[in-house]
């Protein structure tokens, strides 16, 4: 536990999203997308659709989903498994919503935050 | 090593072959297949309907291009072979394209028999058996005169009734004294012969053609032995069809009256098969679908190291003339060891004969009333003994055991190994468990599962029933697709639900018109968001959370997430400066790839997002707008240099094109919208193939539409003629506007314009001027709200939180 710890980052407010809609932040290559869906819950995953690599952050945000906008996977926001007849899944992070602030939780190790 | 199988021809036996084969193993062959007629598969059941204008080529395709492709097949479209070589093992086609093979398959189908009268080489005298005869017969249709069939079978009578459904006058000439003598006993004769009579078909029965007379070299009319002579247009014969095997005779493979094909289908050479029309099996050829697609399934399993057998079948037949309802199945010859129980109703012009032996029915023949043929053909087949219901057999299945006459119940007492689908031998069992396993509500879905009804079609009734009895309730058979599954309704409804109960926004259409979702998915939100934007111009604000990313970034994303971008340039002119912008721009956003568009237009490939405000900062500064490249909406007026420049040109077709492309960018439409403007009929962009296509000529402009040059190809329907610019214009428009208000979200014109009718759209466009001047108006005061350049309204801060990452940390910050 010391090596590795969860460590909550604040990374902006919940208007900057615009509903139904999505960021990004970059964490050196790694890009995270996050999501506000329409009941304002933000979740986030990791910008890469398990199918082609596409840009999750680019598709269109629907009922705790988005559709991947290169060839129509959808994608949950809560648990970044793909839904219906294909198969995978993304990288989801943990968030914190505290008022109007946006916390995003990533490990920390010794040599930096992962 | 993968084998290598050839398949010379390219019709429904192979195609059915070939899904089989796929099924068992879809990596077991390379296959090649030659094809003597430029096309794909396409099912030649349905040539009657394409004739009569029932169905369109397209409706009739049974695999597209795209299926050759995702199943790894090489087709060689208009390849006709010539010469097979057993020892090297290898085919050679007309233009001399050598393949090798593995296993060959031989399906050469038959050629229709022409009968060697004097003059039977005059143009004019045609046979019915492709696409290619059915195209010459509707040339030959347009300009009316008589047609005589020399034939009244099966096709010479399905010839007969598209013809005359063409505005043909028509007579049929038969040989013997009734019609369809080898399927129908003498008494259905006549009263088929009497439905034609009826259809205004002369049918004239026992005569003999002499001589085709002909002039100029062309058909003039025909001789009959008794002298009488019959003017005619065109002569189709349809007497009947031969094997076609000079090919494997000239091989050196055995044939008699066809290839030999043993019950594995294999041919005197063990590495060469063959099947469908061209074999000869136990001493019988055959000519109808449902035992080639046996012989399809049997030689599917043979090749992938299967044991299957054809054993040869028993056929029925149903005559596909809209209107006349006929059914023959077996032997119905008299004979002392026969009995026969015979129905008659004059009045409602039923007649049914089920002929006996020893207590079996051996053949069946129904005129008026088809629905027990099915039944009674299962009895055949399976040699029932009938002995118990033979009182009232003749009445049907609904009768038997005290059954009521419910349709229904019929369907549900089938047995589960009833046939439902003649044409591809699909039992009851097989439709149900698809229905249940596989969750299938529409008929398309049992189609596209099952093939049940996926070939004539004439058991689709049948495939109906057995749905209702396997949903309940839960079908309906008139039932639209719906939208997307938030929804039950289908597009229609919910444009007109959004017009009659003046829905302005997404979550009042959801709301009202109860979604099942809480804000709908990737499919409804951009199909709602653009009903509202074009329903309520002005009214309605743009929602762009349910656009897709390149409506919302306007610019076309790429397999890697980085954009394209391409500017206007009106009617595709551009000049210097613009092109000295463009190159500025490439080398200071260091833009990998640039590239000329077919819509004429320059496409800048590799943009990175958060480049794009800065490269359409600059773009603007050189006076570009946005080419909305990426827009379901105006894209691109592709025009000639016309008579600015052309010595061919008739008309400013550039001017008229940057007239229409800057009348009109900015609307929104339910799929892109793609123009063009040819300066004469040479047409050298391409009129013909767009959404909406002007040809200008000298008197003025021919303006047309619902042209296709994508997934799939077809040139477009004349609208009409304009004689000034002005005139052009408001057509155009006009057409657009109504296309707008109805068309499904993502369909393209020509589709919408299938679906609507050629007919209507032209109508409303070219004879209701008053509605025409309304929808022209309407479009006119739509776009006071649509042209916006989205480039410079981002440009100057709109959403602009879009382009940047909302936070940047870890190493790459740290650094």
């Amino acid at each position: 536990m010391n090596a590795f710890q969860k460590n909550w980052i604040k990374i902006g407010k919940l208007s900057d999203i615009p509903k139904r809609g999505s960021r990004c932040v970059k964490n050196g290559d790694l890009t995270i997308a996050l999501f506000r869906s329409a009941d304002d819950k933000v979740f986030a995953l990791e910008d890469k659709c398990p199918h082609k690599n596409g840009p999750l952050s680019q598709g269109i945000v629907h009922d705790g989903c988005v559709t991947c906008p290169l060839h129509n996977w959808v994608i949950s926001l809560e648990t970044g498994e793909v839904q219906g007849p294909d198969e995978g899944s993304t990288l989801s992070f943990p968030i914190k919503q505290d008022g109007d602030d946006i916390l995003l939780g990533l490990q920390t190790s010794s040599d930096g935050i992962k | 090593m993968t084998q290598k199988l050839v398949i010379i021809g390219n019709g429904m036996a192979p195609g059915r072959m070939l899904e089989h084969l796929f099924e068992e193993d879809a990596t077991a062959y390379d296959v090649t297949i030659f094809n003597a007629e430029p096309r794909v598969n396409y099912n030649r059941l349905m040539l009657s309907p394409v004739l009569s204008g029932e169905k369109t080529y397209e409706d009739i395709i049974t695999h597209d291009d795209a299926w050759y492709e995702a199943n790894n097949v090489t087709l060689l479209k208009g390849a006709k072979i010539t010469e097979i070589d057993r020892n090297l093992k290898t085919v050679t086609s007309e233009a001399g394209v050598v393949a090798s093979y593995d296993k060959l398959v031989i399906a050469t189908g038959s050629n229709p028999f022409i009968i060697p009268l004097p003059g039977h080489d005059l143009d004019g005298v045609l046979v019915y058996r492709d696409l290619d005869d059915v195209g010459a017969m509707l040339t030959a249709a347009k300009s009316k005169g008589r047609a005589v069939v020399i034939g009244g079978g099966l096709l010479g009578l399905e010839a007969a009734a598209g013809l005359k459904a063409r505005g043909m006058d028509v007579t049929v000439l038969h040989l013997m004294p009734t019609l369809m003598e080898r399927q129908l006993d003498p008494a259905a004769g006549y009263l088929l012969e009497k439905a034609i009579k009826d259809k205004g078909i002369e049918v004239l029965t026992e005569v003999n053609s002499k001589e085709i007379l002909g002039k100029d070299g062309r058909v003039s009319g025909i001789t009959l032995d008794d002298g009488t002579v019959i003017d005619a247009s065109i002569v189709i014969m349809a007497v009947g069809i031969r094997p076609s095997f000079s090919l494997a005779k000239d091989a050196d493979i055995d044939c008699n009256r066809g290839i030999l094909v043993d019950d594995k289908m294999q041919t005197s050479d063990p590495d060469v098969y063959a099947l469908g029309e061209c074999v000869e099996h136990r001493g019988d050829c055959y000519g109808l679908v449902a035992p080639l697609y046996e012989m399809a399934k049997v030689l599917a399993k043979n090749l992938t190291g299967g044991n299957a057998e054809f054993t040869g079948s028993v056929t029925a037949t149903k005559l596909k003339v809209t209107g006349v309802d006929l059914y023959s199945a077996g032997d119905f010859a008299e004979a002392d060891d026969r009995e026969e129980i015979v129905l008659r109703d004059a009045a409602q012009g039923i007649y049914k004969r089920l002929v006996l032996k020893e207590n079996r029915i051996i053949g069946a023949v129904q005129y008026g009333e088809t629905t027990d043929g099915p039944w009674f053909f299962d009895l055949l087949k399976k040699g029932t003994d009938i002995s118990e219901m033979r009182d009232s057999l003749i009445f049907g299945q609904a009768y038997q055991g005290g059954a009521s006459l419910d349709p229904m119940q019929a369907v549900a007492a089938l047995p589960d190994d009833a046939e439902i689908c003649g044409c591809n031998g699909i039992c009851k069992s097989v439709i149900v468990t698809a229905i249940t396993d596989k969750k299938l509500n529409t008929l398309d879905e049992v189609r596209s599962h099952t093939k049940a009804s996926a070939s004539c079609g004439t058991c689709t009734g049948l495939v109906e029933q057995l749905m209702s009895v396997t949903l309940g309730d839960t079908y309906d058979p008139s039932k639209v697709a719906a939208v997307c599954p938030c929804t039950d309704l289908g597009h229609d409804d919910v444009r007109r639900l959004i017009q009659v109960k003046s829905l302005k926004s997404i979550p009042a259409v959801m709301q009202e018109l109860e979604w099942k979702t809480s804000c709908g998915c990737a499919k409804c939100r951009p199909a709602l968001n653009y009903y509202l934007v074009s329903d309520w111009p002005g009214e309605y604000e743009d929602d762009y959370q349910s656009r897709y990313i390149n409506e919302r970034v306007h610019a076309n994303i790429q397999k890697d997430g980085t954009y394209s971008v391409v500017p206007r340039m009106w009617g595709g002119m551009t000049s210097s400066d613009e092109l000295r912008a463009i190159a500025d721009v490439v080398d200071k956003f260091d833009i990998p790839a640039v590239k000329v568009t077919g819509g004429q237009r320059i496409d800048m490939l590799g943009v990175k997002k958060e480049d794009l405000l800065g490269v359409w900062s600059d773009l603007g500064d050189a006076g570009f707008v946005s080419g909305q490249a990426y827009a379901k909406g105006l894209r691109t007026v592709k025009t000639c240099v016309g008579s600015d420049w052309c010595r061919f040109g008739t008309q400013d077709s550039t001017g008229f094109g940057i007239r229409i492309e800057k009348f009109m960018w900015g609307s929104w439409t339910p799929a892109k919208l793609k123009l063009a403007v040819s300066g004469c009929p040479r047409n050298c962009s391409e009129a013909t193939c767009k959404d909406i296509g002007v040809i200008c000529v000298d008197s003025g402009y021919d303006i047309h539409f619902a042209g296709a040059a994508g997934l799939d190809i077809k040139g477009t329907e004349l609208l009409g003629h304009a004689s000034s610019e002005d005139e052009a214009l408001e057509y155009i428009v006009a057409l657009t506007q109504l296309y707008r208000e109805q068309g499904h979200y993502l369909e393209r014109i020509y589709k919408w314009a299938k679906r609507v009718g050629v007919d209507e759209i032209r109508s409303q466009i070219l004879d209701d001027d008053i509605g025409r001047k309304n929808l022209y108006q309407r479009f006119v005061y739509s776009q006071k709200f649509a042209q916006h350049d989205p480039w410079s309204e981002r440009v100057s801060g709109k959403d602009k939180h879009e382009f940047n990452p909302l936070a940047i940390f870890g190493q790459e910050a740290a650094e």
